[in-house]
């Protein structure tokens, strides 16, 4: 699982008002590369919970990967950024898209409930008595 | 400008919403609407010959060619007729400025004599070739790899073997290739040779029809709620889209038939970079945060309708129908625990998909999924498609799966924004779905209808001769 899912998932266990961000377990973890695509970052960047990516980096070993607020978009896409090592640009890539979680645990924040990840694939079905009616 | 635009005659359906579902994603929005079809006289509309008028420059026509699935070739029509004789005149008649760019002695090209319904003979082809003398070709004769690719093609009058009703009169064309489709791409995705598919794994030349009318480009995002052995999201890969997939079953997302053989070795298998994520969840009650909306460019599914492959969602039968209070699982058995999950209705299934499409789409993204039709003789002309105030549909292509049933690939637009109003509706619906779950199972029950017996009170409930002889949308 990447750090790009993690940010967009929530526990929606019965009686659990936002359940989010949820906290990340990591048991064992990788690192694949990925070509970088600016377009899609572009794309994604005003969806993106940063506080929330910024803890999963650190659950992830990674605590000074990403600057603890959201970079300009100036900055981000500025020309040449996506080509130049270590840039902010290049480091949200790595943060996003490069780093996965293969096993470990989703937490939610207000239940306490664990949702397994295990060969990379988060486990977010609910239990019979934690769905809503 | 208007070209010929030649179809393979395959899903007959399907081939003009794949040439304007193109033309938008190349020449921007707006250009699919702009896309104009005209037929000859005297033809069909399941013909393979069509006239299409495309915006922008040729450049566009040749992209749109070169990427489709079902368009044999555009043509730049020099001049077509019922004779070799009225297809001379026209030719002849064409303008010098749109003909002599190409004759030039600089260049190299080939002459392609190619039929429909009929065969012609390599004799009878030369012979036809050597009939264009009065074209002024001053270029070099190049067969492997001409700079203009020139097409006649013949068609007769139909009778009735090539399935098709009648045209009156035989039709040759004579015209320049500006772009073809490269089938190549089939044989290399078929199913056959795939390490990991599962019994509704979506055939190849499907999943990239789909995925044309999705508009899978790069730096796209592409998400599949159903998402099985991921043979749709391998097709959006294919064209360079960024994919996303979830499935209530763990055993495919998961575990597949071992660690070579599962989802994420179908993407290694034609070097696609692998999906972002691929995640367990029900798309009933789907895990997304509060707040997260339209990250989606697209959402490309076959949701599953009960015929082949049954729905599942959370909850077990007799929980949901009340005779049983909710189970509380132990402490100690949550580790391992499988949940029990219900049947999930068709009508239930295309509400969640429609109202998670309306939330996670972008504006202007596109929602293909496959609908289920009875073919019953009452209905079959009515044919309803959900609806959503969101989207817009813009295309749907039958494709008949037996003499009860067919299905539909409905591509519909993300034209308004969701809004707090149309959230509140939508969980309304979904609390009465949950509310009245008995019913909606019941109803709407495709796999009883398209498996019940044949006959009904001696009667055959489906009579084979009362349906029309020619059926071109079994092609």
């Amino acid at each position: 699982m990447r750090l790009l899912t993690h940010n967009f998932l929530a526990s929606n266990v019965r009686g659990v008002s936002t359940g989010y961000p949820l906290a990340l377990e990591v048991a064992k973890s990788s690192i694949k590369e990925v070509e970088l695509n600016a377009d899609f970052l572009r794309g994604i960047l005003p969806k993106l919970d940063w506080r929330a990516l910024v803890a999963a980096a650190s659950a992830a070993g990674f605590p000074d990967l990403l600057a603890a607020e959201q970079p300009q978009e100036a900055e981000l896409f500025a020309d040449g950024a996506a080509d130049a090592e270590g840039s902010a640009i290049r480091r949200l890539h790595h943060a996003l898209l490069e780093i996965h979680v293969d096993e470990g645990a989703l937490v939610c924040p207000d239940s306490g409930r664990s949702f397994p990840i295990l060969k990379g694939v988060p486990n977010m079905l609910l239990h019979e008595d934690e769905v809503r009616h | 400008m208007w070209y010929l635009c030649v179809f393979y005659h395959r899903l007959l359906d399907y081939r003009r919403p794949e040439v304007e579902s193109l033309a938008e994603l190349f020449g921007g929005p707006g250009a699919g609407d702009a896309v104009e079809w005209r037929l000859l006289e005297n033809h069909h509309a399941d013909s393979p010959f069509h006239l299409v008028r495309l915006p922008g420059d040729e450049r566009l026509a040749a992209q749109i060619a070169n990427r489709s699935l079902l368009v044999k070739g555009i043509y730049e029509l020099w001049g077509h007729g019922a004779t070799y004789d009225e297809l001379e005149k026209a030719i002849k008649e064409y303008p010098d400025e749109r003909k002599l760019p190409y004759l030039t002695p600089e260049s190299s090209f080939k002459i392609i004599v190619d039929s429909f319904g009929k065969v012609i003979s390599f004799e009878e082809q030369n012979e036809i070739i050597k009939g264009f003398t009065y074209i002024p070709f001053e270029g070099r004769v190049n067969l492997k790899k001409p700079d203009h690719k020139f097409f006649v093609l013949e068609t007769d009058d139909y009778g009735s073997q090539n399935g098709l009703p009648p045209v009156a009169q035989k039709t040759v064309f004579f015209g320049r290739e500006v772009g073809a489709a490269d089938r190549h791409l089939l044989p290399t995705y078929q199913l056959k040779s795939r390490k990991y598919i599962g019994p509704t794994a979506m055939d190849c030349e499907m999943a990239f029809l789909m995925a044309n009318q999705g508009l899978a480009r790069p730096g796209k995002l592409v998400y599949d709620p159903f998402v099985g052995t991921g043979s749709i999201l391998v097709a959006a890969a294919h064209f360079g889209a960024m994919t996303m997939g979830a499935d209530i079953d763990i055993r495919v997302v998961r575990d597949g038939r071992g660690p070579d053989c599962n989802i994420w070795s179908n993407f290694e298998q034609y070097k696609l970079p692998e999906p972002l994520c691929v995640l367990r969840a029900d798309n009933n009650l789907p895990p997304w945060r509060p707040g997260l909306k339209e990250i989606f460019d697209a959402i490309i599914c076959d949701p599953p309708y009960g015929v082949r492959a049954g729905g599942r969602k959370s909850g077990g039968r007799k929980l949901l129908k009340g005779i049983i209070p909710p189970y509380t699982v132990p402490d100690e058995k949550r580790e391992n625990h499988i949940p029990s999950t219900a049947p999930y209705s068709l009508a239930e299934c295309v509400h969640d998909l429609l109202h998670l499409a309306a939330r996670m789409l972008v504006i202007g993204g596109r929602l293909v999924f496959f609908y289920p039709v009875l073919r019953d003789d009452d209905v079959a002309d009515v044919a309803k498609f959900p609806e959503h105030p969101c989207f817009k549909l813009v295309a749907s292509c039958e494709q008949i799966l037996s003499l009860r049933y067919s299905r539909v690939l409905l591509t519909m637009v993300k034209v308004e924004p969701y809004t707090e109003e149309i959230e509140k509706m939508g969980e309304e619906r979904h609390q009465e779905f949950r509310e009245n779950h008995q019913k909606w199972m019941e109803e709407g029950n495709l796999h009883s209808a398209v498996f019940s017996p044949a006959e009904q009170d001696g009667k055959p409930k489906f009579d084979k001769d009362s349906k029309p002889k020619y059926r071109g949308k079994y092609v």
